[in-house]
């Protein structure tokens, strides 16, 4: 096989697994549902593995396979541009989408919906495979748009749940918003570089630095500016930031093998691979990086806080994934995009491991998903344990764990940089550490350690009746939603008091373990070729003159710390390192040692509460403003311009006239002989009058 | 030797003819106690129309640029009046388009309609041959003959089988489209004491003056926009779809709605395009009010069909915002986009139908967790939704994508407006989808719905396949209109005050 054809096969094999499974799914048995797209997945994942071997080693193609559609001289093609960034993402795309297959099939057991759900998972991994495999903006912005599909399936994956059908509706129009802005850009790159094709449009991006457009009146911008932001907003919807995030925690709705892969692993950081990928065009605009960078400052923060006070252990960890998110913009923004990929990838293991941790944890509660029931669960579920407690590690940013490396690098970088808005972003990102500390251990401790709480029976009630409150934000648009929450389906029912919950079998604690590892070891590894070595080179640019936080990064690396392990023990010292340190031992002292004293302060800051529960507010404007807004125009120009204006005026109001005149006209016709003769003498007498004038 | 035999054959004629011969002998052999008969002639007569349409695009020159297939007959010689056939690049998929969608007609009303079958069989198959002469007639009163004629049994479609307000919207429908067609001919008379005949070809020769040209641009334009139908002559399509059964909204929202798209391309901007220049920017943000303004109108629709109708109109809106941006992307974007419109709207019509035929109810809120009952049928209307809102990989997306990236070009913010639909587009669709499909099931009319029969799977497996086909592989599409459209831009370059060639 020539290495075009593996290249092939990559994405093909999960797309024809997908296919297979997804249309015969009601004659082909279960397991062999499973066994194809497994099959499917792990060659894709071996070849993946195969291929960034050849990478590593300086392999490195740009090849179109077909042409799409041609249009004069414009020529959309489908290609693959494969180098050490894309082929990394291959593999990390597989191997957590191998991971959550094995996983699904303990997750989806009893499910209905199990060789549909194979299905998605497997034409997720193609769509995600097409995405960062891509050469060129016309094949991204497809993959971009079909992994946004498939999100759209998996968070509706449960169809008859209000919530998550709303959910998913949500998920896709913010999306599209994002997309709004990322196909304009697209626009903008076709226009001015006069093509899509990555290389082409990097090689002219040099003699475009200056060019000035007129957007609005005579104002000038930077064409960069305007492209990269553009392309950004693409990338915000995408990536969940600020003010496109609210779709993530609503997306937890799905099942959660799929909030693994899709919405903390891999498809939310498709924005951040993008403007990688970018990078030289993003190096071009200062402006550009300086608003990434804030946004991605923004969510860094804002969204950890809310992470504190989530009950439903899903949440909670997909609020540190929109936070973790905002680190990593707030990497691109420093122009510090290997940093950037680097967290990409150490997150992409430690919050699937997370994910599937507390998916273990909520097959073993019964799906009760609320962590004030939970505790002490480490003697029943000891491997969950475990990794759980190596990814909240690796998540902390906890020296020799991967998650430290990539992080510490991220704050250095932002430390180092002196681009506008670096000041609050570093400020941010520090506060950031003490949150994302403080609200991961405090959900390890009230799941894993205290007291066993689902034995005492009234809690469950209550947490039933916060999170149909909390549905009830949500919903406000489907009056009938609500009615039928209350029924809750099988997947909700919780552990009796009596009951002791189980570890589910090798499926589930197999890719666990096997998640577990990389969290550990791959920042240690993977820091020295990925951030200070060539690993980069030919793929991401960066201009060392004007953003040169990256070159001072690795001169503070090699000057100070020489080695991973130096870099550890380095951070043991370090601000960082106290930061996370504070946090567990504070959320160790409130939830375990004194939980009388949260409950206090929650009763005390009632306003700073309610803010936070509200989620700042975003979704009710999103939902008043933009939502009804949009409805009540509808209805104005529906009504009003459509039925009262055009067919109400025009269209029935001509043909009213039209009714009136023969109306009176129709009176001339009266069938009497002497009214027609009278008239006639009339016309005659005119006519003759008339020709002795003009005579 | 094959070959030119094959060439030989007046394949238009037969396309044309064909279609309307079955219609005549599906009256003449059928009838409601034979139905069954009547309606097994009426599937070999469209098939063969299909079939007899397939050469055009096999034996079709994709190089030229002119027109091809001709044929030249004299009709009516005092008025210099000719029986001239002949297709290119921008008419050939239309063709196809029109043969392709007659089958599937036929086949959505087999056992449907009970009452007068031979005549609803035939009234379809005598429309698409009339509307194949339409989008082949290069003669201005052949041309307009065939435009008038198939407003006929588009009234008897939709004023016999029809729903309860079924004259309210044929009346309105046929005053609508009359009234404009009738100032079409007052231009075409003019063009003729001008040329002293009715080719088209002469027609695209005459220098005109921009006086002139503005005032027959006016007229063409009060034809071809209430057929589109361009905001604000928009108002007869809600209701003539709310109103039509299922076949006569998929023949006017596939087909006859391209005829006002086709004949901008055809007569009123070649004809007169120093006009088209002029008129740009009105006739721009038309159809971008079109793309926003009927987006918002289609979000807040309560019946499903007016919803689809309405998201026609915005649909169509690409097809006039990319004739009037004059570069090859945009022009060729907005004739994908009718192609692929054609599929689509057909497909959710389709689908609507589908409900209705069960539940005879179009009302949004008459369902709820329809997927419970009809997992199948649930997956084609989930994939069709997709395509109405654009998702890459289907055939929705190439249009608008190639109009929006050309529009970035002509003027930024009208591409700020046109991509809209993407967010709107996928708002009203999917919210209608949700509202419909997904849930709990909703009352005991959606209980007892059974999935899609046999026929019902078939059709809409056969445009599942060409929607995703024509999204991943667009170029055997735009393949055949890059020299038509590369030669009708040289053409509306050129002023017409001098005497040019097309």
């Amino acid at each position: 096989m020539t290495i075009k054809q593996i290249l092939m096969l990559i994405p093909l094999l999960p797309l024809m697994a997908a296919a297979v499974v997804g249309i015969f799914r009601n004659y082909l048995p279960r397991t062999l549902a499973h066994v194809l797209t497994i099959a499917g997945v792990a060659a894709s994942c071996a070849l993946s593995v195969y291929v960034f071997n050849q990478t590593l080693n300086g392999f490195s193609l740009n090849e179109s396979v077909y042409t799409w559609l041609n249009s004069g001289d414009i020529h959309f093609e489908v290609g693959f541009l494969i180098d050490n960034l894309s082929a990394m993402m291959m593999v990390v795309v597989t191997f957590v989408s191998l991971m959550v297959h094995i996983y699904t099939i303990g997750y989806m057991e009893e499910d209905p919906g199990y060789s549909r759900f194979f299905s998605y998972i497997s034409l997720f991994t193609f769509s995600m495979l097409m995405l960062v495999m891509s050469n060129n903006f016309m094949q991204l912005f497809f993959g971009w748009e079909a992994v946004g599909l498939v999100s759209y399936l998996l968070i509706g994956f449960w169809f008859t749940r209000p919530t998550a059908i709303y959910a998913n509706l949500k998920a896709f129009l913010v999306n599209r918003v994002g997309d709004f802005g990322f196909l304009l850009g697209i626009g903008m790159v076709l226009y001015y570089f006069g093509s899509l094709d990555y290389a082409t449009v990097f090689q002219r991006a040099p003699e475009l630095a200056n060019t000035q457009v007129n957007l609005l009146g005579n104002t000038s911008w930077s064409l960069m500016t305007v492209t990269c932001l553009l392309l950004f907003v693409g990338a915000m919807g995408k990536s969940a930031q600020v003010p496109l995030h609210v779709w993530l925690p609503d997306s937890m709705e799905g099942p959660t093998p799929i909030s693994a892969l899709i919405h903390a692993a891999t498809m939310v950081t498709a924005g951040i691979f993008m403007v990688a990928r970018m990078s030289p065009l993003y190096e071009l605009s200062t402006t550009a990086l300086s608003t990434v960078m804030v946004i991605g400052a923004i969510t860094a923060l804002f969204m950890g806080f809310l992470g504190i006070i989530q009950n439903d252990i899903k949440r909670v960890v997909a609020y540190s994934t929109l936070s973790q998110l905002g680190y990593m913009t707030v990497a691109l923004g420093a122009s510090a995009y290997s940093v950037a990929i680097f967290h990409l990838m150490t997150h992409a293991f430690f919050k699937a491991l997370l994910f599937l941790g507390a998916g273990s944890v909520i097959m073993g509660m019964h799906h009760d998903q609320d962590i004030r029931n939970m505790g002490n669960l480490k003697k029943y579920l000891p491997i969950t344990w475990i990794t759980s407690l190596i990814g909240s590690l690796a998540l902390i940013g906890t020296p020799f764990f991967a998650g430290f490396y990539s992080k510490d690098s991220i704050i250095e970088a932002v430390e180092l940089s002196h681009i506008p808005g670096s000041g609050f972003a570093y400020f941010a990102v520090i506060v950031g550490v003490f949150v994302t500390a403080f609200y991961s251990f405090r959900l390890y401790f009230l799941v894993f350690h205290g007291k066993e709480k689902w034995r005492q029976p009234h809690q469950t009630q209550d947490a039933h009746l916060n999170a149909t409150d909390n549905a009830k934000h949500d919903t406000q648009e489907d009056s009938h939603a609500h009615d039928d929450h209350t029924h809750d389906d099988a997947h909700h029912h919780g552990l009796g008091p009596n009951d002791d919950p189980h570890e589910p079998g090798w499926v589930v604690t197999l890719p666990l373990i096997l998640l577990a590892i990389p969290s550990f070891i791959i920042g240690y590894i993977a820091i020295e070729p990925m951030l200070f070595g060539t690993f980069f080179n030919n793929v991401i640019f960066v201009n060392a003159e004007s953003h040169p936080a990256m070159a001072h990064l690795a001169h503070h690396y090699h000057e100070m710390m020489h080695s991973p392990a130096g870099m550890a023990m380095h951070g043991l010292t370090s601000l960082p390192f106290a930061l996370a340190a504070s946090g567990v031992l504070l959320s160790w002292f409130f939830y375990m040692k004194r939980p009388d004293i949260p409950a206090a302060i929650k009763q005390r800051c009632n306003l700073i509460y309610q803010v936070l529960e509200n989620k700042y507010g975003f979704d009710s404007f999103n939902e008043k403003f933009f939502a009804n807004g949009s409805r009540y125009l509808g209805k104005l120009l529906w009504q009003f311009g459509d039925i009262t204006l055009i067919d109400g005026a025009m269209v029935n109001g001509t043909a009213r006239v039209m009714g009136k005149i023969a109306a009176r006209v129709r009176h001339l016709q009266s069938g009497l002989i002497y009214h027609y003769a009278f008239a006639m003498i009339i016309g005659v007498f005119l006519f003759m009058t008339f020709f002795i004038k003009i005579n | 030797m094959m070959q030119a035999d094959l060439n030989s054959i007046s394949w238009l004629s037969l396309a044309i003819w064909i279609p309307v011969v079955s219609g005549m002998l599906v009256l003449l052999l059928g009838g409601d106690h034979k139905a069954t008969l009547t309606r097994w002639v009426a599937l070999v007569g469209s098939l063969v129309s299909f079939l007899v349409t397939i050469p055009l695009y096999t034996l079709f020159d994709v190089k030229d640029g002119f027109f091809q297939f001709e044929e030249l007959l004299p009709w009516i010689p005092a008025f210099n009046m000719h029986y001239h056939l002949g297709i290119d690049g921008f008419s050939l998929p239309l063709v196809l388009l029109t043969s392709f969608t007659t089958v599937i007609v036929v086949l959505a009303g087999w056992e449907v309609i009970t009452k007068h079958v031979a005549q609803y069989m035939a009234a379809f198959l005598i429309m698409s041959g009339i509307m194949i002469g339409v989008f082949t007639a290069l003669d201005a009163i052949l041309y307009y003959v065939f435009w008038e004629a198939m407003l006929i049994p588009m009234f008897l479609v939709i004023g016999i089988w029809g729903g309860p307000n079924r004259v309210y919207a044929t009346v309105k429908f046929f005053l609508y489209t009359l009234l404009g067609s009738l100032l079409m001919l007052v231009a075409f008379i003019y063009l003729y004491h001008q040329t002293g005949s009715f080719e088209l070809a002469d027609f695209y020769l005459l220098p005109i003056s921009l006086h002139a040209q503005i005032l027959i641009y006016i007229a063409f334009f009060m034809a071809f926009a209430v057929k589109i139908p361009m905001w604000p002559v928009h108002t007869w399509l809600p209701d003539a779809h709310v109103e039509a059964p299922t076949g006569g909204s998929v023949v006017l929202a596939a087909i006859a709605l391209k005829l006002g798209g086709y004949s901008f391309l055809r007569f009123a901007m070649p004809i007169a395009p120093d006009a088209a220049h002029y008129f740009t920017q009105a006739m721009v943000v038309l159809s971008l009010i079109a793309v926003v303004y009927i987006a918002l109108v289609a979000l807040v629709q309560k019946d499903m069909k007016k919803l689809i109708a309405y998201s026609s109109i915005s649909h169509m809106g690409f097809v006039t915002l990319g004739f009037f941006m004059f570069s090859q992307l945009a022009l060729e974007g907005a004739v994908m986009q009718m192609i692929s419109h054609g599929f689509i709207s057909a497909a959710m019509f389709l689908c609507v139908g589908v409900l209705y035929d069960r539940v005879h109810s179009r009302e949004i809120s008459a369902y709820g967790g329809v997927v419970n009952t009809m997992p199948v049928f649930a997956g084609f209307a989930v994939l069709f939704a997709m395509a109405n809102s654009g998702l890459p990989g289907t055939s929705g997306f190439v249009g608008e994508f190639m109009v929006i990236l050309a529009a970035v070009k002509f003027n930024f913010w009208v591409a700020f407006f046109a991509a809209s639909t993407l967010i709107f587009g996928a708002a009203y669709t999917l919210w209608m989808t949700k509202r419909v499909f997904f849930g709990e099931v909703a009352n005991h009319h959606v209980a007892e719905l059974t999935d899609l029969n046999k026929r019902e799977f078939l059709i809409l497996a056969i445009l599942a396949i060409l929607v995703i086909g024509f999204g991943v592989y667009p170029q055997p599409i735009t393949e055949v209109m890059q020299a038509t459209s590369a030669e009708f831009l040289k053409h509306m370059a050129i002023s017409k005050l001098p005497v040019t060639g097309y």
